[in-house]
């Protein structure tokens, strides 16, 4: 990032959120400025507040019912798109994430896995239903089947290691299903997350289905779990008191609460993570019955 | 005819000339080279067979190539090449494979209007169907397809998935460049390689479409297209370097590729003709089902093997049916099938309408009376209006064989038993049609049909995702979907 | 006449998926040239110019009614709209202005948009549109009471406000996007012409949806059916939403292959805009000079 003169100062920036299709400054006014391993500044982030999640949550409803309508064959196909465009910036990303701390070689493998993820459910969103919906031969003369529907608003809430594909893992297969999420990436190095919500706005994501915050985990996580408009939350790698606190949320109003816990290389395995069975806590089986006869 | 809902003595619409569509060509040029080989192992090349035939536009009759007609050495070539490419293919990473497909599907997009002009010169079909249609599924057929080559463990549970190796395939010239697709999409996926011959008068979009797979760098031999004939068809059926067999075509040439293969252990799977049904119900919406009566029996000019070409009313608004039918059909436009407002395009070959107007006059002579709206038709070409007969009996020729061509054959009927019962007596089982606002009896009737597709207040609706075939001699085995991957693997 | 008979087309179901893919294919009619500008001119000439605002005032209304006598000078050859269409406080003068021109003043009337107001107050409403020499009363429906299902109270509505009306024709105003499905738009369409409406019409314009081409289909079906059982021709008006010249060269498409040519005239289909006309004289003036116009090239009303 040096200038091709010696008195031409950079444009130093700081990156926003990502909320309804839009790109706002936390309403908190907060920032935190983020170093690489050499100490220099990076950028500053956004501290998203409980304001800003509220309004996250608010957007998402607003663009869950008609995401959930689209054909599955455009879901895929915006999914697909969103391969697509972060494939463009491989060298971006790249950076962001060696600044963050991964040598080039970890970051490339990173980002073609992040690519490879979407790609892959992508091709999902219109077969699921084919594997974890059914027809249910009831004993009486009625037309039964089983459908998968999305949960609704989901909170996602990713690990610290892995910034890109941690988060990539999470959101792919809640919005192949039809939710919308509301993201919290990585504290220690929110720049894949910031830059992911770029890649949203140039993919097609309908406002509000993808909101992306940056800010203090800590601080956060009672709020999801408080927040009653949110149906479930999705979280990977979190210590057992974070895991509690979220929990506490389905004894307040049911809110589906499924953390996963992906081992020492787990998150490059596609076998683990590109299974239809991590699409089965982000979805509800609707059964429907309809009479058979003359 | 009396009837308690009609008053006779309202004047017909008039549908006649006033503001009438100026021509509204489609303007894309096409290039096309004077001769045609066949595309083995990923180059273009002369063939070795001596003899060439000339596909023709047959809207205007013009030749529009000379293709070649691939000898039993071309054939060897073409699944020596597919035979050679399938370890290094169904060994590679399945999400590699993947973005070979997911490469051609979006090739397919880019390069639709060319694709959908080439279609409609060769075929005949209007280009507002190639473009609206035949194009746009054919990419989504790839795009669905990729999305499986990496989840193929998940298909059957409990079941490891592997390739069944060499593909022959063999499609009609009704859908030429969505039937290859239909075919290679799926086998590709699973991780075998293929051999495929386009039909006899419609060679020129399959082999566009081997330019793509260049284009895209899918590895010589994974899919050939061998063009030809009736001889390059048999040739390929019975070879025995492939270890499937996958054909669309009448059941007349199906009969006789499950005999040629019978006692072999390779896997077969056969589409075949069909003489589907419509039944219409007195509660149901009747513009909706006189426009699904219409598309799916003049749409792509009846050439489709799903047509819906037998329709049953039942009797207490059969006059009212009749009524909309004429209203709609006045406004089917015949004609060039390159002005995007043409409807119905021309029928795809000098034999072809000879075969239709064999039945016609089958139909006359058995006594049932035939129903055309006057249209002037162009002189050069080959051309059909749109056709149905009123009064037919199930006994008659023209309700029991598939005509493949616009031609409808109205019948009415009582009771739910006896249209049940009509419909399902035909050697074929393809697909069918039910209009009715009850539920309850949509779900019976679809139960009791003997069909492989049933469209209910609907019809002619495809997807990728939705299994295709039919029961009894309209074929077996299934395309698309979930159950349409199983015959291109191995479960073990 | 077919009134038995309009009874059993009311109950007849209609198929809101089917409807929607048959709006659609009209859209893939490709109009060129001739075609174009002919259906244009035809558009002009079936225009039901309209203001229906609060602020509406004397200078509106004269501003309004010297576009519709004259909608484009430098177009050679344009026809007049159909109408002017204005509250019944503005009808003596748009009179005035339009005098014998043959351009038809038509007035909403019944207490328009809401009609929430008592039958003797709606029909003092009328008498005064058609003392003051409207031409045409367009009603609407009330959909309070058609919602709850007091068929009868909405029928017998609509017949005494045709009473009122004397020489003056009919639109019955449905109010398609309140009335939550298809099958109560054709339930409502039956019912109207039942009634004696001369026209149905889809909307006030004061609510979105306004006309859809399904809704729009529909409408022209259920008169189809109406005119197939002998209860003669009625008209048809979608009103608002349609602004773009081309989406009204689609709806015509749709009338021309739904009731054919019959109804091709302003005599039985309108177009209920006030946008719509200037996007067609713009259309018009690329069509004659290649290129294309600029806002200042039509005059706002």
């Amino acid at each position: 990032m040096a200038s091709s003169t010696p008195d031409r100062l950079s444009v130093l920036k700081t990156y926003k959120l990502y909320l309804g299709g839009a790109y706002p400054r936390t309403e908190s006014g907060r920032t935190m400025p983020i170093h690489d391993a050499k100490d220099n500044l990076v950028a500053h982030f956004c501290l998203a507040s409980r304001k800003d999640f509220r309004n996250a949550v608010g957007a998402a409803r607003k663009a869950q019912d008609s995401w959930a309508s689209k054909t599955s064959y455009l879901r895929g196909q915006i999914l697909y798109r969103m391969a697509e465009m972060l494939d463009g910036r491989a060298d971006e990303f790249c950076q962001a994430l060696v600044v963050g701390g991964h040598t080039a070689k970890q970051a490339q493998q990173e980002l073609e896995a992040s690519v490879d993820r979407l790609v892959a459910f992508a091709g999902w969103a219109d077969k699921y239903s084919q594997i974890l919906g059914c027809h249910n031969p009831v004993a009486a003369p009625y037309y039964n089947f089983s459908v998968p529907e999305p949960s609704g608003v989901c909170v996602a809430v990713a690990p610290d290691e892995s910034p890109l594909l941690g988060l990539v893992s999470l959101l792919a297969p809640l919005l192949c299903v039809g939710n919308a999420v509301v993201a919290l990436g990585s504290q220690k190095a929110p720049l894949a997350t910031a830059l992911f919500g770029e890649v949203c706005g140039v993919s097609d994501v309908p406002a509000g289905v993808v909101n992306l915050l940056t800010g203090d985990r800590a601080e956060l996580l009672p709020e999801f779990a408080a927040h009653r408009d949110v149906d479930a939350i999705l979280s990977a790698n979190l210590r057992p008191a974070e895991r509690r606190i979220l929990d506490l949320g389905t004894a307040d109003n049911m809110k589906r609460v499924h953390h996963e816990k992906w081992g020492k290389g787990a998150i490059m395995d596609t076998s683990i993570m590109h299974g239809p069975d991590r699409l089965l806590p982000l979805i509800e089986i609707k059964t429907i019955w309809h009479p058979v006869g003359r | 005819m009396t009837s308690k809902t009609l008053n006779i003595e309202a004047p017909a619409l008039d549908f006649g000339e006033h503001w009438e569509y100026a021509p509204a060509p489609e303007g894309t040029k096409v290039e096309i080279a004077a001769r045609y080989g066949a595309f083995i192992n990923g180059e273009f090349v002369k063939g070795h067979g001596r003899k060439r035939l000339a596909t023709v536009n047959p809207a205007t009759e013009e030749t529009l190539s000379e293709v070649l007609i691939a000898n039993p050495k071309d054939i060897d070539d073409a699944v020596a090449a597919a035979r050679a490419a399938l370890p290094k293919w169904k060994r590679l990473k399945p999400q590699e494979r993947a973005k070979y497909l997911f490469r051609i599907a979006r090739r397919i997009q880019e390069r639709a209007r060319e694709l959908a002009v080439l279609e409609t010169l060769d075929n005949g079909k209007p280009i507002k169907e190639s473009r609206d249609v035949d194009i746009p599924e054919a990419a989504k057929h790839f795009f669905y397809h990729a999305g499986w080559a990496d989840k193929l463990d998940y298909v059957f549970p409990g079941r490891k998935a592997r390739p069944v190796g060499v593909c022959a395939q063999i499609i009609p010239w009704n859908f030429p460049f969505l039937m290859a697709a239909w075919k290679i999409a799926p086998a590709i996926a699973c991780g075998n390689t293929v051999v495929l011959k386009p039909a006899e008068t419609t060679p020129l979009t399959a082999l566009r479409l081997a330019e793509i797979f260049q284009e895209v760098g899918l590895p010589p031999g994974v899919v050939n297209i061998v063009p030809g004939d009736g001889t390059t068809g048999a040739a390929l059926a019975a070879h025995p370097g492939c270890q499937k067999l996958a054909f669309t075509g009448s059941t007349a040439v199906g009969k006789e590729l499950a005999r040629i293969n019978a006692g072999n252990s390779k896997r077969l799977t056969l589409e075949l003709g069909g003489k589907s049904p419509h039944i219409i119900f007195n509660d149901a919406s009747l513009d909706a089902a006189v426009e699904g009566v219409v598309q799916g029996i003049f749409f792509n000019q009846g050439h489709v093997c799903c047509a819906g070409s037998r329709l049953f009313v039942q009797e207490d608004v059969l006059p009212e049916v009749q009524q909309l039918l004429r209203a709609r059909l006045h406004n089917l436009r015949v004609g060039d099938p390159l002005d995007k407002n043409t409807d119905l395009g021309a029928i795809n070959s000098a034999s072809q309408l000879a075969t239709i107007q064999h039945y016609l006059k089958q139909g006359v002579a058995e006594g049932a009376s035939l129903q055309q709206i006057k249209t002037k038709l162009p002189k050069k070409g080959y051309w059909c209006a749109p056709t149905w007969f009123e009064g037919v009996q199930p006994a008659h020729v023209i309700a029991r064989e598939e005509i493949f061509g616009p031609v409808l054959s109205v019948m009415s009927f009582r009771t739910p038993e006896e249209a049940l019962t009509r419909a399902n007596n035909t050697p074929y089982g393809l697909a069918a049609g039910i209009w009715s606002d009850k539920g309850a009896r949509i779900f019976d009737i679809a139960a009791k049909l003997k069909a492989g597709v049933v469209w209910c207040n609907t019809y002619n609706r495809f997807d990728a995702t939705s299994p295709f075939g039919g029961y009894k001699q309209s074929g077996f085995g299934r395309e698309g979907g979930r159950h349409g991957l199983l015959p291109y693997l191995e479960l073990s | 006449m077919g009134m038995n008979s309009s009874k059993h087309e009311s109950g007849r179901p209609v198929d809101p998926v089917a409807l929607e893919q048959r709006a659609a294919s009209f859209c893939t009619r490709s109009l060129k040239k001739e075609t174009k500008a002919q259906g244009l001119r035809l558009v002009v000439a079936m225009t039901d110019l309209t203001t229906l605002e609060g602020s509406d005032s004397p200078e509106k209304v004269r501003s309004l009614c010297r576009k519709a006598l004259c909608p484009d000078p430098s177009i050679p050859n344009l026809p007049q709209v159909a109408a002017v269409c204005v509250y019944p406080k503005w009808v003596a003068l748009a009179k005035e202005c339009v005098g014998d021109s043959g351009v038809r003043v038509a007035s909403v009337a019944s207490a328009f948009p809401s009609g929430q107001v008592a039958l003797e107050t709606k029909l003092a409403d009328v008498r005064e549109a058609v003392a003051q020499g409207a031409d045409e009363i367009d009603m609407v429906l009330q959909r309070g009471a058609f919602l709850s299902g007091n068929f009868q109270e909405v029928e017998d509505e609509i017949r005494a406000i045709k009473d009122a009306c004397e020489s003056a024709h009919l639109k019955v105003i449905l109010e398609t996007g309140e009335l939550g499905s298809m099958d109560a738009i054709a339930k409502a369409s039956h019912l109207a012409m039942n009634a004696g409406a001369d026209f149905i019409k889809t909307s006030t314009g004061k609510i979105q949806p306004a006309a859809t081409m399904p809704v729009t289909l529909l409408m022209l079906e259920a008169i189809r059916s109406h005119y197939l059982a002998g209860g003669g021709m009625i008209g048809m008006k979608p009103a608002g939403g349609i602004r773009a010249a081309k989406e009204a060269l689609h709806y015509l498409v749709m009338v021309k292959e739904t009731l054919g040519n019959a109804w091709m005239t302003p005599e039985w289909f309108r177009f209920g805009a006030s946008s719509l006309l200037n996007d067609v004289l713009r259309q018009l003036q690329r069509l004659e000079s290649g290129r294309y116009a600029a806002q200042y090239d039509v005059t706002e009303t």
